[in-house]
């Protein structure tokens, strides 16, 4: 399928804020190894990777040695168990479920018999980091060719063994079998007393989804038992032998550094362990309560600098302090003429909408249990980057990465929200100098001031309409948002698209969707904003300027679902649609709201949200992602806000920082498209997009007001 | 200082010490292992760390180990029976009512409470009693499926 005519590319990860880490501190070497078992072992690597040899028995695999273009690996043991590597990680969105899958469909296994080994910088292979939707366009299909590498190992060691050519073998069910002779031997017993390291052959074709049997079904999330019973070991949870409870004396405002500190009586108290470095002062102690004393305990002095801007001044800011064209010409992109789309439009209209600060609030906050042990140390974190992180603590303690491993456990969620290292770095700091495992959990209001922000933005778009209702025009600045979802889907012979940076005011980083969701608010609010300027339903204005078929699917079939228009049979009854498309996958949402307008009072009733991510791996789990990213996205839409002023977070816990609960829960259809002809993209991110639009363009449908910014009903 | 507390949780008595003002939710975590209750707040707010007292679900994170002495204290380690889960963990398993999970416990501990006192919520009164308690992934309709599942088969085993 050819790419709409109107496509242009915009570098996609340069909402990637890079804000710096917190602490900086200082030290020592060492070096260190992993082994693997014994068995078959194939990697996943680039063409440029040196080809690993066969070879001899006994442990050979040493991590630091290995090329960083391997991108996974996998074993299978003398037991048959199945172990894949990669340096992805679970935070709830069911990568370890899904990948799992394919790589028991691919390898021909019982889904059960696989283990994945998850985020450790000293067991998987190195890897950026879970996020950008990459995990199932990217890691799917290398776990799926080391699968496939490892098949043919084991269909041509049977070959070999019997001595038939390895094209009349069958791989079904964890066994090679002969048909003609009706022989057979199990994977266990073909990897039995072998130390077979295989290097992946290039371009390894893989299972088309037409022909998959365990990927594209709805199966259980791997572990779930664990999850109900409380046994599942989150960070949070992990109690080595000898730890520490660490707190962290905090700056009073951003920016602040320390000017002088007495911790005299924290360090006289007994079994406490007291840092002060740089700007960091923290404690740690046998118990937390004894920790939290020794902090309270320290008379701290700070040099605050003052922090003019607030939540009130922050759009003016954005506007005045953007960069010019000049700064960042990647980031413009233009095709025809705007002024001559303008002057031949019929309709012409301009607006600016505005999208708050918000949290990410994951419910496990930021935490890390650190242990120094011989000059190494090993930190478990929830983190989305663990070799990041591994850089991150090397590059604050001044020891070689080698002598950093990181290790992710299953994480209570991180929305974009985890990709630093900073409870990891903190609790490092305290372990090194307490010589003893640490344990750190940032509490709920560290969690919503020192962590980092989706970012606020600005948007501005200008915009022309032909009297046949075609866009003849099309201007739009995202001010320091960012550039995700920010090209216009629809057919515009005149565009000009920029994204203007802006310096940071509050520390930010990546959300789930990130600047998808302000980019799609905007777009998608002031194409509602056209199609009742030309007279014309929401729909079939975006019909008339769409040709993306993917796109159009998805619209058709939410609003299919919805009964659009729909029949108003109350008053302060609206209807609203938006969509878009983003990270290769196509959402459509329509919503159904009730408001009344003396009092403000907004309710989201229905919320109908078609997805289509081409193949669906676990139609159970997306289903799962779908439904979870509209209501999470409900609260961006209504009332998430983050309030600031001074350098300090006004609404810091959850009681004045409001979260979706379920009186907000509106009905929600996900009406799921699966595409076996299109390879499968991520949807963790993509169908949070359409919901605030969705939701606004109902409210003015309802009330005839129009709110452009995000939150819409930030007073309810 | 520190104070020696007797605590019934899921059916043993325990002796710990701890300052009066220590959380249960800290005590039940540090001193008794007990980690399927989770932080989440601190304040009250997110019910990740529900227990039932005196089989009434209460917030452990704001409740002093003062307070709780001597009350049977039910945790989500408590609710499995020889192997066997509650049947509010069993619906919560087979409606997958959760993503990263780390709700879960709290959610199981306030639907159990909830389900002691009415056996057959409406979905509204599902909604009000569970209103305390945050997911953040968003798994809110599955959590009610779950609870509709649980009461429509406690009441087909009595009719």
């Amino acid at each position: 399928m050819s790419p709409p005519a109107n496509k242009f590319a915009i570098e996609p990860e340069r909402y990637e804020f890079h804000s710096p880490s917190l602490h900086q501190f200082a030290l020592a070497r060492r070096d260190f190894f992993k082994v693997l078992g014994s068995g078959i072992a194939v990697f996943a690597t680039s063409k440029e990777a040196a080809p690993l040899q066969e070879t001899a028995p006994g442990p050979r695999i040493q991590s630091p040695q290995l090329p960083k273009e391997i991108t996974s690996w996998l074993h299978i043991g003398d037991d048959g168990t199945v172990t894949a590597f990669t340096g992805k990680v679970e935070v709830g969105q069911n990568a370890r479920t899904s990948l799992t899958q394919s790589v028991a469909d691919e390898l021909r296994v019982p889904f059960s018999s696989v283990r994945m080994v998850m985020g450790d910088t000293e067991l998987t292979p190195f890897d950026m980091g879970t996020f950008g939707s990459r995990t199932t366009p990217t890691m799917a299909p290398q776990l799926r060719r080391v699968a496939e590498a490892a098949r043919t190992v084991l269909v041509e060691t049977a070959a070999k063994q019997w001595n038939v050519p390895a094209a009349k073998l069958k791989a079904v069910d964890a066994k090679v079998t002969d048909p003609a002779s009706g022989k057979s031997l199990t994977y266990a017993e073909l990897a039995r007393g072998k130390t077979l390291a295989q290097l992946l052959p290039d371009a390894d074709p893989i299972t088309s989804p037409s022909d998959w049997t365990i990927a594209g079904q709805p199966l259980p999330k791997v572990n779930a038992r664990d999850l109900v019973t409380g046994k599942h070991q989150y960070t949070t949870d992990l109690r080595p032998e000898n730890l520490l409870y660490a707190r962290i004396l905090r700056p009073p405002s951003f920016g602040a550094t320390l000017a002088s500190c007495d911790a005299k009586a924290a360090s006289a108290m007994p079994d406490v362990v007291v840092v002060v470095d740089g700007n960091f002062v923290g404690a740690a102690a046998p118990t937390d309560a004894q920790s939290e004393r020794a902090v309270a305990s320290i008379r701290a002095q700070w040099n605050e600098s003052p922090q003019k801007i607030s939540d009130r001044e922050i759009f003016d800011y954005l506007k005045r302090n953007a960069s010019s064209d000049s700064d960042r010409h990647n980031d413009k992109q233009q095709k025809g003429s705007v002024a001559e789309g303008l002057s031949a439009a019929a309709h012409k209209l301009e607006a600016a909408y505005t999208v708050a600060y918000i949290a990410h609030a994951p419910l496990e906050p930021r935490a890390a249990v650190a242990e120094w042990n011989n000059g190494k140390m090993t930190v478990w974190t929830g983190t989305q980057r663990p070799f990041a992180v591994r850089t991150e603590v090397a590059n604050a303690l001044h020891i070689p990465e080698s002598n950093v491993r990181v290790i992710v456990p299953d994480t209570g969620s991180a929305y974009g929200g985890k990709h630093t290292g900073d409870a990891a770095v903190e609790a490092a700091r305290l372990a090194k100098s307490a010589n003893r495992p640490v344990k750190l959990v940032w509490t709920r209001e560290e969690e919503f001031t020192w962590a980092y922000f989706r970012p606020a933005g600005l948007v501005e778009v200008k915009s022309g309409l032909h009297a046949d209702g075609k866009l003849t025009a099309w201007e739009f600045h995202n001010y320091h948002s960012g550039s995700s979802g920010i090209e216009t889907p629809y057919d515009v012979p005149n565009q000009l698209v920029q994204y203007h940076s802006v310096p940071l005011i509050l520390r930010c980083g990546s959300y789930r969707g990130l600047a998808a969701t302000a980019n799609h608010f905007a777009r998608e609010t002031h194409m509602d904003e056209l199609a009742r300027a030309a007279n014309l339903d929401p729909l079939e204005f975006r019909l008339r300027n769409l040709s993306d078929p993917r796109l159009r699917a998805v619209l058709q079939a939410a609003t299919q679902r919805f009964g659009w228009p729909g029949t108003k049979s109350k008053g302060g009854q609206g209807f609203g649609l938006a969509a878009g498309l983003e990270k290769g996958s196509y959402v459509a949402t329509c919503a159904e709201v009730i408001s009344d307008i003396k009092s403000s009072k907004l309710q989201v009733l229905r919320l109908v949200t078609a997805f289509e991510c081409g193949a669906i791996i676990n139609p159970n789990g997306l289903r799962n992602q779908v439904v979870g990213a509209n209501i999470q996205g409900l609260g961006g839409a209504l009332f998430e806000s983050i309030q600031f002023e001074n350098g300090r977070i006004k609404n810091p816990l959850f009681a004045n920082y409001r979260v979706p609960r379920f009186r907000d829960l509106p009905v929600i259809e996900a009406v799921l498209l699966d595409r076996k002809d299109i390879p499968s993209a991520g949807a963790g991110e993509t169908p949070i997009m359409a919901v605030a639009p969705a939701v606004g363009n109902a409210l003015f449908d309802a009330t005839g007001i129009r709110r452009r910014a995000m939150p819409l009903a930030p007073e309810a | 200082m520190a104070q020696q507390f007797n605590l019934v949780v899921n059916g043993q008595s325990q002796a710990i010490q701890a300052d009066p003002g220590t959380s249960l939710l800290t005590v039940l975590r540090e001193n008794l292992g007990l980690t399927g209750s989770k932080y989440g707040c601190g304040e009250g707010q997110c019910g990740a760390c529900t227990i039932l007292l005196g089989g009434v679900a209460r917030r452990a994170c704001i409740t002093p180990v003062s307070a709780a002495a001597g009350k049977p204290i039910t945790t989500i380690e408590g609710l499995e029976q020889s192997g066997r889960l509650h049947p509010v963990q069993q619906a919560f398993l087979d409606a997958e009512a959760f993503q990263c999970a780390y709700c879960t416990s709290g959610m199981i501990m306030s639907s159990v409470a909830l389900l002691r006192q009415n056996p057959h919520p409406t979905p509204a009164q599902i909604e009000q009693s569970l209103q305390g308690n945050i997911c953040r992934c968003g798994t809110y309709p599955r959590i009610i499926e779950a609870l509709q599942k649980v009461a429509k088969a406690s009441q087909e085993h009595r009719s």
